[in-house]
């Protein structure tokens, strides 16, 4: 046997064993995130651990670079594609920057999902939004209504009058208004995400419509600044300040009375479903526009246009489970 | 004595603070009511004091642009400490939180005074470091209410002889200020300073000295409206209080400060912020289109400002002519 068969050999019986050895290896999925250190992605990979528990055969690895670059993202990518891990699912610090890396990852065989923050359509198979526009401001408004059996009047405070994310939102809860008889939008105000003048408009609002009901702040400034205000005009009870902010700002305000239930999105629902996904397509799920891939428990994901889905309404926090909640985010 | 207080800047401020009410009145006139008008000079009290603060800085003809940082820094230090150790009293809050405003105001004071360096710039840069700094203690990280303790967040808000403490330090802050500029020899020192340097120095006052104590008593106010501001907010991060500075500065020009130093009183300035203050508080219940806020309180500014450049534009005198009467 010549020297350069032997070799040959070798290379081929190892090349046989490496690879029958991946088939019996766990499912390798790594869950990229903006930074490491961040609540919110902390949160999000207890969901991907569930996720991995309830498929049995998936190792999750967490990782991400140290602070939110595209660069440390790039570099923590390059590392897992020589890992030769399965499926990596990515929250982008930049939607472009990562594209060409994620690129040679999809070229390797490596199934890639994006998921909260989107990658280009070119670099990733599927993206996955924590929710919608329309799931957003119908949520928002059905907050207020929950608490309102008898209807009444309604204001919004929100960010700036360009925040583009706000001003989508709230176009979208005025066009659910009509599927809630007796609510009334009274006014739409801005406080700039300033505390100061986020303050003054809840109390500009409290003066100018001594009948309302909730006040709806999808803006994490702004309703911690009406509850605040409702707070200090003495009105909890009377007026529900709600909308969108994190468990860990808002406890303080559930626990007071002045919100009694706000919205986000659920980061543990996030990751598990960010990994049922990325699971599914690497056993063949399509992602063609149109298609539907199961995410476990939370039900199906519908791709659209541009490969993107919505996984679900925003969750629900109240005095039930803030406590829970507001230590991870 | 009538005749001249009514041509005086006060009495134009005055004025326009009455007319304003008026109008405001017109269209809600619930705003007028006592309880909501203590309200408003309830909010517009930390303006109040950071204006009174800026005011003796722009006397000396150096201005602090870090004033709104300084103020955001020392909120955050109050409130990790409070987290930290939440029986801590709140005098102790109080102390801490007036001690490091000084020494960040110091340290504007000492760059002007020992480098020379244009205040513009060297409070340019404070103010970016000291927003840095914010960043750094907190990790970015927000401090909420329900991690603050009750004294904490009651002290702002308590009601003392119908009007809550906030309001009474602004009250007092300015009763000291309005001493402190008249009757005092550093108060009168700020404006000889600012108004002639030169002279200030032939009268032997020393014109670094004078800026750095401005500058140190500014910083000491923010440094107090720090820890008030996060009282009543109960909420600390990184932004509060964002782009402020720009409000205190705009309260001292409409308060009839000039900005080349030298010019001005408290009783013009407290007018000037209750101004602001009206129009800030007034906005949201008028029921204008917030499109158009911005535009109409930048407008209210420059018309202030128009008149009291018109009511307070010296004219020159004429010393052979009054030379040749006399003779």
């Amino acid at each position: 046997m010549s020297v350069l068969k032997k070799i040959l050999t070798t290379v081929a019986v190892t090349a046989a064993m490496v690879g029958s050895a991946a088939h019996a290896e766990n499912i390798k999925i790594a869950l990229v995130v903006k930074a490491l250190g961040i609540g919110f992605f902390e949160a999000a990979n207890k969901g991907a651990e569930e996720a991995a528990a309830e498929l049995g055969n998936v190792d999750i690895i967490y990782t991400g670079p140290t602070d939110t670059t595209a660069e440390g993202q790039i570099e923590v990518i390059n590392s897992l594609i020589a890992q030769g891990v399965d499926a990596i699912a990515i929250s982008a610090n930049d939607p472009d920057a990562v594209v060409p890396v994620l690129q040679k990852a999809m070229e390797r065989g490596i199934t890639v999902i994006s998921w909260d923050s989107g990658v280009a359509q070119d670099g990733r198979q599927m993206h996955l939004n924590p929710s919608s526009t329309d799931l957003i401001g119908n949520t928002i408004i059905k907050l207020a209504a929950d608490h309102m059996p008898d209807g009444g009047q309604v204001a919004i405070l929100s960010a700036t009058t360009t925040s583009t994310n706000q001003n989508a939102w709230i176009d979208a809860a005025k066009a659910v208004l009509p599927n809630y008889p007796g609510i009334e939008l009274a006014a739409v105000v801005y406080g700039d995400d300033l505390s100061d003048k986020s303050y003054r408009e809840a109390q500009g609002l409290m003066s100018s419509y001594p009948d309302l009901k909730a006040i709806i702040a999808p803006t994490t400034v702004g309703i911690l600044a009406a509850c605040q205000a409702v707070t200090d005009a003495g009105k909890i009870g009377q007026i529900n300040v709600t909308g969108l902010g994190l468990p860990s700002e808002m406890a303080g305000c559930v626990e007071s009375g002045a919100t009694e239930s706000f919205a986000i999105w659920n980061p543990i629902d996030l990751g598990y479903a960010a990994t049922m996904l990325a699971y599914n397509i690497h056993n063949g799920a399509a992602t063609t526009p149109g298609s539907e891939i199961p995410m476990g428990r939370i039900g199906n994901a519908t791709l659209d246009d541009t490969g993107s889905a919505a996984m679900s309404d925003p969750f629900t926090y109240d005095k039930s489970n803030i406590e829970q909640f507001k230590s991870i985010f | 004595m009538f005749k001249r207080f009514l041509a005086s800047r006060e009495a134009i401020l005055l004025g326009a603070v009455l007319i304003l009410l008026a109008l405001v009145a017109i269209r809600f006139p619930a705003f007028i009511a006592p309880a909501n008008l203590a309200n408003v000079f309830n909010d517009t009290s930390p303006l109040i004091i950071l204006a009174l603060g800026q005011m003796i800085v722009i006397l000396t003809k150096c201005i602090d642009l870090s004033i709104a940082a300084n103020l955001a820094l020392c909120g955050m230090v109050v409130a990790i400490l409070n987290v930290a150790h939440p029986d801590l009293p709140v005098i102790v809050t109080l102390v801490v939180a007036t001690g490091l405003g000084t020494i960040l105001g110091a340290i504007n004071g000492l760059l002007v005074w020992k480098l020379t360096i244009p205040p513009i710039v060297v409070t340019l840069g404070t103010m970016t470091i000291y927003r840095g700094t914010i960043f750094l203690i907190s990790n970015g990280k927000w401090v909420n209410s329900h991690e603050m303790s009750a004294p904490f967040k009651a002290f702002s808000r308590q009601i003392l002889l119908g009007l809550p403490v906030l309001s009474w330090i602004a009250l007092a802050v300015v009763a000291t200020f309005a001493v402190l500029l008249t009757r005092t020899t550093l108060g009168r020192a700020f404006y000889a300073v600012g108004g002639n340097p030169h002279a200030a120095v032939y009268a032997g006052l020393n014109v670094g000295r004078t800026q750095f104590l401005a500058f140190a008593i500014a910083g000491a106010l923010a440094g107090l409206t720090g820890y008030l501001w996060v009282s009543r907010y109960a909420v600390a991060y990184v932004d509060i209080a964002g782009g402020f500075e720009l409000d205190v500065i705009a309260a001292c020009v409409i308060g009839g400060i000039a900005i080349s130093g030298g010019i001005g009183s408290v009783g013009g300035l407290v007018l000037g912020a209750l101004f602001l203050g009206v129009i800030k508080n007034a906005l949201p219940v008028v029921n204008i289109s917030p499109f158009w806020q911005l535009a109409i309180s930048g407008a209210a500014i420059v018309i202030a400002v128009a008149f009291n450049a018109r009511s307070s534009r010296t004219k020159g005198r004429i010393i052979l002519k009054s030379a040749e009467v006399a003779a």
